[in-house]
């Protein structure tokens, strides 16, 4: 939908914006029907059945059950016609693309801090090319945050412990506002920035002029090796003490309870921070906590890191093929703050 | 609108009765609105444990084991005990309303103390349980400076993790506690309803007040038949 | 045919409710509906001077985008103040334990509510949750939104939460034992002759409002109070790192509070469904759908709070559930605003103030009701929530709702509450005013949000300034509209012309008695034999003055 020369809307620069401006315009269409045809009966009425005389009593009105089913109805089936194009296109666009281009978002008491996969970082600032999908993986070191787009009509929140997702695909070069939607304490209407969309030459120029950063798989590689990873994880993820990591992602994982669990984002997260939590079938609780030794920055370069390492068999799923473990050790319980796909 | 009412004729005899309040019309309004107050206070007691139900459950669900471990190290023996104290009690209660109903002096002041007597028994035996856990460094957080929380002493099942049994007896001490306070003002209440069943207050023409204090009574004997389930049972299967 | 009789010469002279007993103690120590009711009055007002003047502090600072008047920390706390005074302090209690407490026993027939003691204890518990609350204030302030978002709340803020918290937590017992109360009455103390189906919609709307009161107010109780373990003890049920989740502090939040504007605006839209219908001298058209439609809100309400949820991380399916509920619970209120509509055709107008502001009220809450649509709608919530449009869509409801009809039932009931009559001229141009004022303050506000204006903003990009400083002129011109009434309200206390025991010619119960009424309300009990907004036929009305004598020959 077109909508750059309407007075009062927002730059449109996505793929969605447009959809949910023609909602928008529907529901407005809608609410100003019904107050002017409200606010004129009732107008008129006043106005023709204004009291004469101040002894006039006018006869009582029983009521009418056809016209009470009928204003009822009515608003019932414009209501849900509302609901059904609202959801529908909150629905197709819950689940971001396969094939989008991920981009990490962290959130920090006042200040976005993003990551791309190919080593670029940015604070405050959010580059990227017109007509891709991207896919914006997103968590936050403290309180609650939002990161919000208008100019893309998108919107979700930052939740620590967590990872949320949204999506979008620009489609007009520009720069637009990056705001922080949740309030998160004394300097929140500062945590903004800007989101600048380029045209795809343009935005290699800028990925080129901008390498001298590691990527976040590599910085996450180094931490790996750092922290201790690689004593029982294996060099390049194959395994050994702890469960081999390459090609884990997003595949089944058999715990040690007997459950199985996709091995997102948010599952990773918590072996890392909380590793008790949940074991995969056939190895002890013998890994430390991370927690507090490694900012949520860190983690995800970890998790970057683990995504990039190449699939190494299939021992880490197939519940028959695991080692023996002498005594069975932890099982994990089943819930888990997961990520939401949005 | 013609339709015509006739006042009816009061019943004098209630009307005159000396606890009518000035500002209900007979004795039977009174009563009527008295009950009704307390069942709606009951309802939003409900809905204010309802909370903490909400809370137990959802974590419970997500830390099944932790959950279970802590429980099992909670004192079944005890808790079983001030299950049948609290029941008998409310037995007693039930005595006590029948017996005012039916004009039964003593049988109402001996069933009225007993229930007293009851309550109080079950708040030392928990003033027991309470303490052993404090032994065991079982009170949560660092409410107890020099005995901050330990789990050491919980057997722990397999996967069950140290904070999430904190949070248990976090759970466990915010209910009893919630449970205990609401038994302190019920025996509080009932002493004040034995003070005046002594002096012959009430009987067949009045004994609201005894009833309602029984329904709240009843209510707090039955938040506890959900306490005690929940708080000490379940899990005790998965106990190696 | 006896109960009639004490409805004639009524004057101010004769002893009342007022002038019964004097003294200080005789107000504080009362057990009487009615002066309980002044007592609120009183202090709610004095709450509703805060939250004014937190609200003006938002909107000067809000003239320029960068943070001039005030400082970052202040702002926060400024708004914070705002929301906390006006929700807990003012919406809540404001028709309910005003209008509510002094009609509800006048409009059944009672001689007073069924607890009175308790009553009055619920006044003292407000006014203790309000001393805390100010307190809390006074030594710094707090700084969460009046939403007190966990982990925020719990761990960063260095504000004065517990305090605050406590405050609110106090508060909220008094709003339960009012609700209880009213429950109790309207079941047992209905006069004979005052059927469930006879009674005025102002007591359905209040019955509604009850019902959420006791079940919801526990559940923010007990919210607040884990807030408070967690803050000070850090039991983690609401912390990530230990096993908990922040989210669910969300759920329990807004399982209350959602409910709670239902709190807000249900007794609005029952003072409008009486000055509808008395004002037009019509009962109200399909009044059983009016009053049955105030208990399905009172229920659907405690159906829909994941609607604030919808970009918090919950389950697309929920969301989409939570969405369609929304939907469903904009019924009801659209079948009140048409009812209310249909019941002015072929009636008998009449222009004095507190129709204008139910007219006022019917016309803003529509508004307020449709924006509502565009957040329970997932597509358009996702980009609207957290933006200036929620806080123009809420400020329709509640100012334009909830404190117009206040205001209208304040101006309505105001010969029998204190006797006297307010000045018609004044009032109707400040009705005009505050209508004006009020739209000119949030309509702006609809766009900011829609071009993206987050709420809680202290410094805002320049391109948003046109707007805010439209909505600030808009706010200065309310501010005005509201110290007038201020003003001649007080003054026609003492100057007022006296009125008389029915000034407006109505059938309800409350008009039956002197102006103001006596302590008892009713010298004998009233028999009702007329069905609610019952006026007298036409042939009957040569004799308007003395229209309920009249009335009394009938029965």
């Amino acid at each position: 939908m077109q909508t750059s020369w309407i007075p009062f809307v927002p730059p449109s620069a996505s793929t969605l914006s447009g959809k949910v401006d023609a909602l928008y315009f529907y529901l407005s269409g809608v609410t100003v029907f019904f107050t002017i045809l409200i606010s004129s009966v009732l107008i008129f009425f006043v106005i023709k059945y204004r009291r004469r005389s101040p002894y006039e009593i006018p006869r009582p009105v029983a009521g009418s059950h056809k016209l009470e089913i009928l204003w009822s109805v009515i608003p019932f089936i414009i209501a849900m016609s509302m609901f059904a194009w609202g959801a529908q296109l909150y629905f197709q666009n819950s689940r971001p693309p396969d094939n989008a281009v991920e981009i990490y978002v962290v959130g920090k008491q006042w200040m976005w801090k993003i990551q791309h996969t190919t080593g670029q970082r940015e604070i405050n600032e959010l580059h990227v090319p017109v007509g891709r999908r991207i896919k914006l993986i997103m968590t936050t070191e403290d309180v609650i945050h939002d990161f919000y787009i208008p100019a893309f009509r998108i919107k979700a929140d930052v939740v620590p412990g967590k990872y949320t997702t949204q999506w979008f695909e620009a489609t007009k070069p520009g720069s637009y506002h990056l705001f922080c939607a949740e309030y998160c304490g004394m300097n929140h209407s500062g945590m903004i920035g800007q989101v600048v969309v380029m045209e795809p030459t343009e935005f290699d120029n800028w990925l080129s002029g901008n390498t001298n950063q590691q990527s976040p798989a590599v910085a996450g590689q180094q931490l790996y090796q750092t922290l201790g990873c690689v004593s029982c994880h294996g060099a390049s993820g194959e395994g050994g003490r702890g469960p081999a990591l390459g090609g884990v992602f997003g595949r089944q994982v058999f715990l040690n309870n007997g459950q199985t669990i996709k091995a997102d984002e948010a599952y990773i997260r918590e072996s890392i921070v909380n590793p008790q939590a949940k074991l995969v079938n056939g190895f002890g609780p013998i890994m430390p906590t991370f927690q507090g030794q490694i900012s949520e920055e860190q983690v995800v370069q970890i998790l970057a890191f683990i995504k990039s390492l190449p699939a190494q068999g299939t021992q880490a799923e197939a519940p028959g093929t695991t080692p023996a473990a002498t005594a069975p050790p932890a099982a994990g319980p089943a819930a888990s703050p997961g990520s939401t796909n949005r | 609108m013609v339709e015509s009412y006739t006042i009816e004729p009061e019943h004098a005899a209630a009307h005159g009765h000396a606890a009518l309040q000035h500002h209900f019309e007979n004795m039977e309004q009174q009563r009527e609105a008295s009950t009704l107050g307390m069942w709606v206070f009951l309802v939003t007691e409900i809905m204010f444990f309802g909370g903490m139900f909400l809370a137990y459950t959802l974590y419970r669900s997500k830390y099944p084991e932790a959950f279970a471990s802590a429980s099992n190290h909670l004192d079944l023996k005890l808790g079983a005990i001030n299950t049948v104290v609290l029941i008998l009690s409310s037995f007693t209660m039930a005595m006590a309303v029948y017996s005012t109903q039916v004009g039964k002096r003593r049988n109402q002041i001996i069933s009225l103390a007993l229930t007293l007597l009851l309550g109080a028994t079950f708040l030392g035996i928990k003033a027991v349980e309470y303490h052993q856990k404090y032994e065991d460094n079982l009170i949560p957080g660092r409410i107890v400076p020099s005995r901050p929380f330990n789990a050491s002493g919980v057997h722990l099942l397999p996967g069950a993790q140290p904070q999430n049994v904190e949070m248990f007896y976090w759970i466990y001490f915010a209910m009893t506690g919630m449970h205990a306070i609401h038994m302190i003002i019920g025996i509080g209440i009932i002493a004040i309803i034995l003070f005046w069943a002594i002096r012959g207050k009430y009987g067949p023409e009045y004994h609201n007040p005894v009833e309602v204090s029984g329904l709240y009574w009843h209510f707090v004997d039955i938040v506890w038949i959900f306490l005690f389930p929940l708080l000490y049972l379940l899990g005790r299967h998965l106990e190696h | 045919m006896k109960a009639m009789e004490s409805f004639e010469a009524p004057t101010p002279a004769r002893i009342n409710y007022l002038n019964a007993t004097y003294g200080l103690k005789s107000w504080l120590l009362t057990k009487d509906h009615k002066r309980i009711a002044l007592l609120y009055l009183g202090s709610i007002s004095f709450f509703f001077l805060i939250g004014g003047l937190y609200a003006m502090a938002i909107r000067i600072e809000l003239l320029t985008p960068q943070g001039d008047l005030l400082q970052s920390t202040t702002y926060n706390k400024v708004f914070t103040q705002h929301g906390i005074i006006m929700v807990f302090f003012f919406l809540i209690p404001s028709i309910p334990a005003t209008l509510g407490n002094f009609l509800v026993p006048m409009m059944i027939g009672a001689k007073d509510l069924a607890f009175p003691r308790i009553n009055l204890l619920s006044w003292y518990i407000y006014m203790v949750g309000g001393i805390i609350t100010i307190y809390a204030l006074l030594a710094g302030g707090i700084d969460t939104g009046w939403t007190f978002y966990t982990p925020f709340s719990t761990t960063f803020s260095n504000s004065y939460v517990i305090a605050a918290g406590l405050g609110i937590f106090i508060n909220g017992f008094s709003s339960i034992l009012t609700g209880l109360n009213f429950i109790v009455t309207i079941h047992t103390m209905r006069a004979p002759g005052m059927t469930w189906f006879r009674l005025p919609l102002f007591i359905w709307s209040h019955y509604a409002t009850s019902l959420v009161m006791i079940l919801g107010t526990p559940v923010i109780a007990i919210t607040i109070l884990l807030l408070a373990f967690e803050r000070v003890a850090h039991i983690g049920i609401f912390d990530p790192a230990a096993g908990g989740d922040p989210v669910l502090f969300q759920h329990l939040f807004w399982f209350y509070s959602h409910p709670a504007v239902y709190i807000m605006v249900l007794p609005g839209m029952g003072v409008v469904s009486e000055l509808i219908a008395n004002f037009s001298r019509k009962n109200i058209f399909g009044y059983s759908f009016v009053a049955f439609s105030s208990l399905a809100i009172a229920v659907f309400g405690f159906l829909v709070w994941g609607h604030h949820l919808f970009v918090a991380s919950q389950s697309v399916y929920a969301g989409m559930i939570f969405s369609f509920l929304s939907f469903a619970v904009a019924i009801p209120s659209a079948i009140k605003v048409f009812n209310w509509t249909a019941t002015l055709y072929k009636a008998s107008i009449s222009y004095d103030t507190p129709m204008l502001y139910a007219l006022g009220f019917i016309g803003l809450f529509t508004v307020g009701g449709m924006t509502g649509l565009f957040l329970a709608s997932l597509a358009t919530d996702v980009h609207l929530s957290d933006t200036y449009f929620i806080v123009a869509h809420f400020h329709y409801i509640m100012v334009g709702g909830t404190l117009l009809a206040y205001l209208g039932g304040l101006h309505y009931w105001w010969p029998k509450i204190t006797g006297r009559m307010y000045p018609e001229g004044w009032a109707r141009f400040s009705a005009l005013i505050v209508f004006v004022g009020f739209n000119l303050t949030f309509l702006p506000q609809f766009v900011l949000g829609y071009m993206g204006m987050p709420r809680r903003y202290h410094v805002y990009p320049a391109e948003f300034q046109v707007l805010h400083v439209l909505s600030t002129a808009g706010a200065s011109i309310l501010g005005v509209g509201l110290l007038i009434p201020l003003v001649y309200l007080v003054w026609s206390m003492r100057y007022g012309k006296i009125a008389p025991a029915n000034p407006w010619n109505l059938p309800g119960l409350e008009w039956q008695t002197s102006s103001p009424p006596p302590t008892e309300n009713f010298e004998l009990t009233p028999i009702v034999t007329w069905e609610a907004y019952e006026f007298a036929p036409a042939e009957e009305t040569e004799v308007v003055g003395k229209f309920h004598n009249e009335r009394v020959k009938k029965v």
